[in-house]
């Protein structure tokens, strides 16, 4: 399929990437180039087959209800770009 | 024209297990900003989740109990957005094979039954809290939050009023409640609710555009959101001659109104897949079966069965079954040897005014049942009168203190000496002519008066019925 | 001779004799890392002084009888995509900054508990993302075969500090081929073992359903050591597999008597070069010596898995690396004016070409009026090959196949074509698309000196199969053994 520099556009709006001009129109040539390569797939007739997400019959891996305490707050924030002593922190997102 | 409203809800209830759906972290309310994290719910790189086995069980007692179609086989998905509440970019929820399917609840609104239709119940993640600073102009993001294990309950558009909403709400709230995987508090966040509503003209099938309102946090602010919404819905459609726009409103307390949201800058697309770090979930027959014989008689088999086995109006039945922990507390005082109805009346008297009083929940009163009973007992029996027992029951309410021991220690057994009586009653007479002959008179008030000073002479402990009588018969002889 | 002329095996041997002590040996790698670095770049962080306490650690637990385990005492280095407690991880990624885990993974625990050093963090494609390690933001590892060509990736680190004798065994990881395309381009013994086995908690994420950790190591038997060491169930792991674990090495075989060994011949034919050919399928020969019945297969399948695995990698890593976006960790972007600005410029800028153009990909095949078409699509022919696996290993024991189409190809060839460098992943992706352990081992050396690797592919869970025919061919070859000659430019 053609992909189309608005295209492009549009799953960088959703990736929160912003590319320059130039690239966005290399870009779209590369991802139609692997994306048509990628159309080889429909040779082959999956209709009756159930999409497999998880490779392994693994089922029902869950945790007991019980409290830990991890502790370090500190330790979390300070890896933070910007953050102060309880929180990290972030430029304005309500209005 | 007449319009009709149509209205469809999609309900976050918060689960009350210890910890949050996919790491050892509390749920407990509030404390301090990003106290309750860890790697997990902070989105640290590397970092898995690992399912909560009550939170399963929780979502599947509550897709049971609302009817659903239970899902054997269900998986969670990912939901990519970017939003500083969410640190890992995606909330971790069900679109594909949510928990629970086609669901029903029926609710009555004044004497009408109806049905309304659950589409989908699902298990996902609550996000953070994020706070403006206005003096250093930043944003704090506090992660206690994520994490916290959610159901959101989504119905068919089958609502015609904000009446039919609330029925459903409360039963809604009462069902979680009384099953015991939900809190729902309203004010702590832990019961949430959005509207879908539209408009159109009475006896149209078609569904106009709808509207999303957010930030309901009870239900008189849902009534009146609706009322507002629907109104303002119809004006613009009849009045304006304009169009409703599909957008995401917010209800504002304070000016009474809903507000539109500035519509997101981007465009709206989820990219929702199989969440891979997550096994797929098996719910066995047997498995159902064990939490279906565990659910508990819910609230309106009990309102029923304490009018057909006890005689209670069906006003009280339905105040005692407000909460699983009322219901259990009156049957508790029943299961103690006290009458139903005396149970029920010392329940709605006097115990709801100490909570009420001392803004408690019935779950955190220490005062036993059993204790309860007991006093009702010595009530009946003649020991205490009704008056004294109260002043009992207040002064033992909060420790739960030995009723006999405060009893004997005070001296507040009734007197039911006829002789005693009588004597109390004679000198009262002879110290209050004047009201003996107003009561002559004809002013039968008076007659109160000489009760009151026969207690009180009495210290109280009178029998009132003994009291009277002997008063009434010594007015009579004079 | 050197104490890296030792294999991992031979070392702890040592130490547990007392007849080298840890220090000495750790020391030993870090002159040679010193020495090498500047070359051929294998290192991301050497940890000069944490290592050397460690050791001194380590030491004073041997002499008091608290470890005892084979590798006790042998330092080892460790992609840079694992979480080291207080260690800068980075992912080879500028968007991870200075990033220092507050935790630390599964396999880090398990090998300071089994009395490992870690020497540093080894270079690799960012966010694994490459086949070459020329993505890494801190620059290329070259092959210390020939300075001039790549030494394959994303584990290229991993495999170049094996290959050339600055450690005695490392951790990578491998998501489509990772730590066996290097280890097959620089001549070293590499596993990735059943989806599973292995706990990726710590492991930073590509592709969640694909990503699997595994050892880089100059033989199968230290290879089955290393494995004994990290292998097993984690609670912290929900994909993680109860399955027996820690016996690999005793168990360890050189007998293929009656092992039926498949080779899929839609895996030899067009594109393969030759000599590449001629030399895995010489492993063969080798295997049948042991007792080992060959037989040849259609395993008709091979078009389907390079897109089938790019599908289903790129989505989950546009959704994996959402994360990184200049709030929590790492870097952010100066400069920008709100918050849909902050995560625009950090990721654009943070990001190198690689990464953005597997989370576009990722981003379009789940986005919506596509995710049927190829996501799903892609979720239905992953099942078709597992399926072809199961079949296949209804009659064999093992498969033998190519690792790569080539030998380690030069330097700044391969990035300016990407689907052309993805179709390079053929013979690897499908192994992680079912799940199942795969080995790659040196087999020959190409006319220009380089190393080809050969993969041995087993049923899932079935690592000691691999590792037991691994063993069996390097009891009677010694590639595994060859070391790089000289490293100088071509």
């Amino acid at each position: 399929m053609k992909i189309t520099t608005e295209l492009v556009d549009y799953v960088s709006v959703l990736s929160r990437l912003k590319l320059p001009e130039e690239e966005k129109v290399k870009m779209a040539g590369e991802l139609e180039q692997i994306i048509g390569y990628m159309d080889i797939l429909n040779r082959l007739d999956t209709s009756d087959i159930e999409p497999m997400s998880h490779t392994f019959p693994v089922k029902n891996v869950l945790r007991e209800d019980v409290v830990e305490d991890f502790g370090g707050r500190a330790a979390l924030l300070s890896n933070a770009p910007a953050h102060d002593d309880t929180a990290f922190l972030v430029p304005k997102t309500v209005d | 024209m007449n319009w009709e409203v149509v209205i469809g809800l999609e309900t976050h209830v918060e689960l009350a297990t210890k910890t949050k759906i996919f790491c050892s972290c509390t749920t407990a309310f509030g404390g301090d900003p990003n106290t309750h994290v860890c790697p997990v719910c902070t989105g640290m790189p590397g970092s898995l989740p690992v399912m909560n086995k009550k939170v399963l069980e929780y979502a599947a007692k509550a897709s049971l109990a609302l009817n659903c179609d239970v899902t054997q086989y269900c998986k969670f998905d990912r939901k990519n957005y970017f939003y500083p509440d969410l640190p890992k970019a995606y909330q971790v929820s069900q679109l594909y094979l949510p928990i629970g399917r086609n669901g029903k609840v029926p609710i009555q609104v004044g004497s009408e039954e109806k049905v309304i239709r659950i589409h989908e119940l699902h298990m996902e993640e609550d996000a953070g809290k994020l706070v403006h600073d206005n003096w250093i102009d930043q944003t704090r993001a506090d992660y206690n939050r994520c994490g916290v294990p959610l159901i959101e309950i989504v119905t068919e558009p089958d609502f015609r009023s904000g009446d039919e909403v609330i029925a459903y709400l409360e039963k809604l709230r009462s069902t979680l409640e009384y099953l015991g995987v939900s809190d729902c508090k309203m004010q702590e966040g832990s019961l949430r609710c959005d509207v879908n509503l539209s408009v159109r003209p009475q006896g149209s099938t078609e569904l106009g555009t709808r509207t999303e309102m957010k930030n309901l946090n009870s239900f008189k602010a849902i009534s009146r959101a609706i009322a507002y919404e629907a109104r303002r819905q119809e004006e613009l459609i009849e009045m304006d001659h304009k169009r409703v726009i599909q957008e995401t409103r917010r209800w504002d307390d304070n000016k009474d109104a809903t507000i539109s949201m500035r519509s997101k800058e981007n465009a709206q697309d989820y990219r929702y897949f199989p969440e891979p770090d997550i096994p797929p979930m098996e719910l066995t027959d047997s498995y159902l079966d064990s939490l279906r014989a565990s659910m508990p008689e819910m609230a309106p088999a009990k309102r029923e069965r304490y009018q057909r086995e006890w005689g209670l109006s069906e006003k009280d039945a339905a105040l005692l079954t407000d909460t699983r922990a009322m219901a259990a507390y009156f049957e508790d005082t029943v299961a103690a040897g006290a009458a139903p109805k005396q149970a029920s009346d010392w329940i709605q008297g006097e115990v709801l005014r100490e909570l009420k009083e001392k803004s408690l929940d019935i779950k955190q009163v220490v005062f036993a049942p059993e204790a309860l009973a007991h006093l009702i007992d010595l009530v009946r029996q003649g020991k205490l009168n009704r008056n004294t027992a109260v002043k009992v029951f207040r002064a033992v309410f909060d420790d739960n203190g030995d009723i006999d021991a405060y009893v004997k220690a005070h001296g507040l057994e009734q007197v039911n000496d006829t002789g005693l009586v009588e004597q109390v009653v004679s000198d009262v007479l002879a110290a209050n002519p004047q009201s003996v002959a107003d009561y002559k008179a004809g002013k039968k008030k008076a007659s109160g008066f000489l009760m009151g000073q026969c207690m009180k002479a009495l210290k109280g402990k009178g029998d009132p019925k003994v009291v009277s009588q002997t008063l009434n018969k010594k007015l009579a002889e004079l | 001779m050197s104490l890296l002329d030792y294999s991992a095996l031979e070392l702890g041997r040592l130490i547990a004799a007392d007849e080298v002590s840890v220090r000495e040996a750790t020391r030993t790698a870090l002159d040679a890392i010193a020495a090498a670095n500047s070359d051929n770049n294998a290192f991301i962080t050497v940890l000069e002084e944490d290592a050397l306490r460690e050791a001194e650690q380590v030491q004073a637990k041997l002499r008091a009888g608290e470890l005892s385990g084979p590798l006790a005492g042998v330092p080892a280095a460790i992609k840079d995509n694992i979480c080291t407690l207080g260690v800068k991880t980075t992912c080879a990624s500028k968007i991870l900054g200075d990033f220092k885990p507050p935790y630390q993974a599964t396999v880090m625990e398990r090998l300071q508990r089994a009395g490992s050093v870690n020497l540093g963090k080894l270079n690799m494609d960012e966010f694994a993302m490459g086949s070459t390690t020329e993505t890494s933001f801190y620059g290329p590892t070259k092959n210390p075969w020939n300075l001039g060509h790549v030494p394959g990736g994303s584990s290229g680190g991993a495999a170049a500090a094996v290959a050339n004798r600055e450690c005695w065994y490392a951790l990578g990881s491998d998501t489509g081929g990772s730590i066996r395309q290097p280890a097959s381009y620089c001549g070293v013994t590499g596993m990735k073992p059943t989806y599973g086995t292995v706990s990726r908690y710590g492991l930073i994420a590509y592709a969640s359903s694909l990503d699997q950790i595994g050892p880089l190591a100059r033989s199968a038997e230290d290879c089955a050591a290393v494995l004994d060491l990290i292998m097993g169930k984690d609670p912290r792991d929900g994909t993680s597999l109860e399955a027996p674990c820690g016996h690999l090495l005793e168990n360890l075989s050189a007998d293929l008597t009656g092992k039926k060994i498949g080779i899929p011949v839609d895996c030899f034919g067009d594109g393969l070069d030759p000599e590449v050919r001629a030399a895995v399928l010489s492993v063969a020969d080798v295997l049948k010596e042991r007792g080992a019945e060959i037989e040849e297969f259609r395993l008709p399948i091979m078009e389907y898995v390079v897109p089938t695995y790019y599908i289903i990698a790129a989505a989950e890593a546009s959704s994996n690396l959402s994360r990184f976006d200049g709030v929590k960790y790492g870097w952010r972007a100066e400069n920008y004016e709100d918050l849909t600005d902050l995560y625009n410029k950090t990721r654009t800028e943070g990001f190198g070409n690689e990464v953005k153009r597997r989370i576009l990909l990722g981003t379009f095949v789940l986005s919506t009026g596509y995710y049927d078409a190829y996501y799903n699509k892609a979720l239905q022919v992953k099942a078709v090959i597992k399926n072809a696996f199961d079949d296949a290993f209804s009659k064999y024991d093992l498969i033998l196949m190519p690792v790569a189409p080539t030998t380690a190809p030069k330097l700044g060839e391969s990035l300016s074509n990407p689907l052309q460098m993805y179709l390079s992943d053929i013979y690897t992706v499908s192994v992680n698309l079912a799940g199942l352990p795969g080995l790659s081992m040196p087999c020959g050396l190409d006319k220009n000196g380089l190393p080809i690797g050969a993969q041995l592919i087993g049923p899932a869970l079935g690592e000691q199969k691999v590792l037991d025919a691994a063993y069996a061919y390097q009891q009677d070859t010694n590639y595994h053994q060859k070391t790089p000659v000289g490293g100088a430019k071509e």
